[in-house]
């Protein structure tokens, strides 16, 4: 779960990191009273749940408030990368001395934390982290053993932050790696980490992505929900406690297990179609969960065809097929359904399959030509559903 | 021989009194697996359809000499129940619950590697283990794997680890080792420890290998096939036209640059003598091929 600027700086500070602060506003008027609030010049920022909002004009410096008006009217209801601005973040302009890169992630490779560090900060770090490697000074971090003191300076020295900076930004960092650590979060990013010109050590920014499996030693999350960006099909997949991804395509995909939903997307690519959406219902495949499935993909008008991938393990052929069967009893379904089904007991579940196969039901018995079958007839149904008006 | 279990391996289930548990520790024991042990602290002296209960994986060792636990003990409880199980002396942990929080399982991993490196760990959030006729632990439903090799397969993905038995078995190929490793952040296991384990295993002539997009794990893979595998490889990797992950910050990408598409991972395979298959269909196929020109 990735949190807004506002909610990680307000996490951060749970935490005593420095953090730079304001007030977030949904409307124009109350952007202008939290610049009021901050004084002038004041900075308004758009809260969205993706990077690259500066160059996009959703960072503004506003000198008065006549300018205060004019950002938060502009900012206020833009769109970022396909991403509405719904509340922007006020904050006192910051005399910037100089801009640093903080953050702490897990090195999947080493099985160790990982602490990168680059005196170049507030510009693109990616490129600095190709073009000079040596800019970013990197540190693994055991996790039985913590971020220790003495490592947390050696690291900063390597780095080669200013003198003036180290002792600030060495005790920034043992927050923020206990925020990390502590905070149940895939990853802590500050870009940039600012020196005052009056000496300040503080984080101007806040990237966090927490942890979702760590949600049930953190109750606190909760306040975060409302402002997680979910489409109206994700919502109600997630209601249903299924993994749904809208995609562009016209072919929906029901598989249970993500490796084979992945695979799934991959054979339907291979036969020249394009997958609708990624969608995993998990190892069973009742009767019940696969109507929830139908349901969501059934709100989709781009979808012409389905394509139900199960395999069937410890629930057997049979009970997949009824699931099936019964679950299209319960849903109206626009687009035409193909099923293949493996595994165990797959014969018998084919043969139900079978003595309910209609132009709304074909059963295939591999995943390839059920892709085909299914990429055929979306093509073949170009009228479909959304067609219709 | 055959990899980590084989029909001698004791089992403990940790969690064997919960409904999970339960269900797959009878399955397990049904499919022939010497499930010999429970725990639970406050159902100790009790038994699950004769499969008898203690309160600590320490004492049932102790008692029925097992040496391989298979947790099935709720996300909380998990970092706990593997130090349990590694102080009690187990030489394997599977654990198959999901849901493990990585800073949990970062500090697990460093902590058996570190005090305890007899125990290996395998998973969390894996299918687990099955050799064949002769021992599954975890829950891979064992009738759709035919064995007596010469196929070892090691697996990030659940149901593809089951396609895959599957497809082999249609072809009438057999397997001597299935491992499921799990696609969490920090497996106790590495596609590298299982090719290792593969090469060296007599009966083991071929090795199947099923990854997915995210991480580096197969692109380590590739290096160690170009390096130390005399044994062929076939591979297929999930996820070519997977949607890209929405990530926020930058430091994912610094750390992994080019690495974690699906795309590189097939390059760095194939760069290193692997097959590598476009579905897993075309996998069984050209693991036919190879196991006919052994």
């Amino acid at each position: 779960m990735d949190l807004l600027e506002h909610q990680g700086k307000a996490y951060f500070a749970r935490f005593a990191v420095p953090v730079s602060t304001g007030g977030v506003a949904t409307t124009v008027d109350a952007a202008v009273a939290a610049a009021d609030e901050a004084g002038y010049p004041a900075v308004v920022k758009a809260q969205v749940h993706v990077g690259g909002r500066g160059k996009a004009g959703g960072v503004r410096v506003v000198p008065d408030r006549a300018s205060a008006r004019a950002a938060a009217e502009a900012i206020l209801g833009m769109s970022i990368k396909d991403h509405v601005v719904r509340a922007v973040l006020v904050e006192p302009a910051t005399d910037i001395a100089e801009e640093y890169y903080a953050s702490f992630t897990l090195d999947r490779a080493a099985r160790l934390h990982l602490g990168m560090l680059s005196a170049r900060g507030g510009v693109d770090i990616e490129s600095v982290a190709v073009d000079e490697p040596d800019a970013v000074a990197r540190l693994h971090v055991d996790p039985v053993d913590g971020l220790t003191d003495e490592a947390c300076r050696e690291w900063v020295a390597r780095a080669a932050l200013p003198e003036a900076a180290t002792e600030g930004v060495v005790t920034l960092l043992g927050a923020l790696y206990r925020c990390f650590v502590e905070g149940d979060a895939d990853l802590v990013e500050v870009n940039p980490l600012v020196r005052t010109t009056d000496g300040r050590v503080l984080a101007l920014d806040a990237k966090v992505t927490l942890d979702d499996n760590a949600v049930f030693r953190h109750p606190e999350w909760s306040e975060y929900h409302g402002t997680q960006e979910l489409d109206e099909r994700e919502a109600l997949a997630r209601e249903k406690g299924l993994q749904y991804i809208g995609l562009d395509g016209s072919v929906g995909i029901i598989a249970n297990g993500a490796g084979l939903a992945m695979s799934t997307l991959d054979v339907v690519n291979q036969a020249g179609g394009q997958a609708a959406n990624f969608l995993d219902i998990g190892g069973g495949a009742s009767a019940a969960v696969m109507a929830n499935a139908l349901e969501v993909i059934n709100t989709d008008e781009k979808v012409r065809a389905i394509f139900v991938n199960v395999f069937g393990g410890i629930t057997r052929g049979e009970e997949v097929a009824n699931g099936i069967v019964e679950a299209l009893g319960r849903v109206d379904i626009a687009a035409p359904l193909v099923v293949r089904l493996d595994g165990t007991n797959a014969a018998e579940g084919r043969a139900i399959l079978a003595r309910h196969e209609s132009d709304r039901l074909h059963s295939r018995a591999t995943m390839l030509d059920a892709a085909r079958t299914a990429v055929e007839l979306a093509e073949a149904s170009p009228a479909g559903r959304g067609g219709e008006g | 021989m055959a990899i980590f279990v084989d029909e001698h391996t004791r089992v403990v289930v940790q969690g064997l009194t919960g409904s999970q548990g339960r269900f797959y520790g009878l399955r397990n024991r049904d499919y022939g697996t010497r499930v010999v042990a429970g725990t639970n602290p406050r159902k100790a002296g009790t038994d699950v359809e004769g499969i008898p209960v203690f309160a600590t994986v320490g004492e049932a060792a102790a008692a029925t000499g097992a040496t391989v636990s298979c947790v099935f003990i709720p996300a909380p409880g998990v970092h706990r129940a593997v130090l349990e199980a590694a102080e009690g002396g187990m030489e394997l942990v599977v654990v198959i619950t999901e849901g493990v929080p990585a800073h949990d399982e970062a500090h697990l991993f460093n902590t058996l590697r570190r005090d305890h490196p007899g125990t290996r760990l395998l998973g969390p959030n894996c299918p687990g283990i099955i050799t064949p006729n002769r021992c599954n632990i975890g829950i891979t439903a064992g009738e759709i794997a035919l064995g007596g090799g010469p196929v070892g397969i090691v697996s990030r993905s659940g149901t593809l680890t089951y396609q895959a038995l599957y497809e082999l078995k249609q072809a009438g190929i057999g397997v001597t080792t299935c491992v499921g490793i799990g696609g969490d952040p920090v497996p106790g296991t590495s596609f590298i420890d299982c090719l290792a384990a593969f090469e060296a295993d007599p009966e083991t002539a071929a090795v199947m290998l099923i990854g997915e997009i995210g991480g580096s794990a197969e692109e380590e893979a590739a290096a160690y096939i170009e390096a130390s595998m005399s044994k062929p490889v076939v591979a297929y990797v999930a996820g070519l036209t997977a949607p890209p992950g929405r990530r926020m910050g930058h430091a994912g990408a610094i750390v992994s640059g080019s690495k974690g598409t699906a795309r590189a991972k097939i390059d760095a395979l194939r760069a290193a003598g692997a097959r590598v298959a476009d579905n897993p269909t075309e996998a069984g196929f050209l693991m036919a091929a190879v196991v006919a020109g052994l």
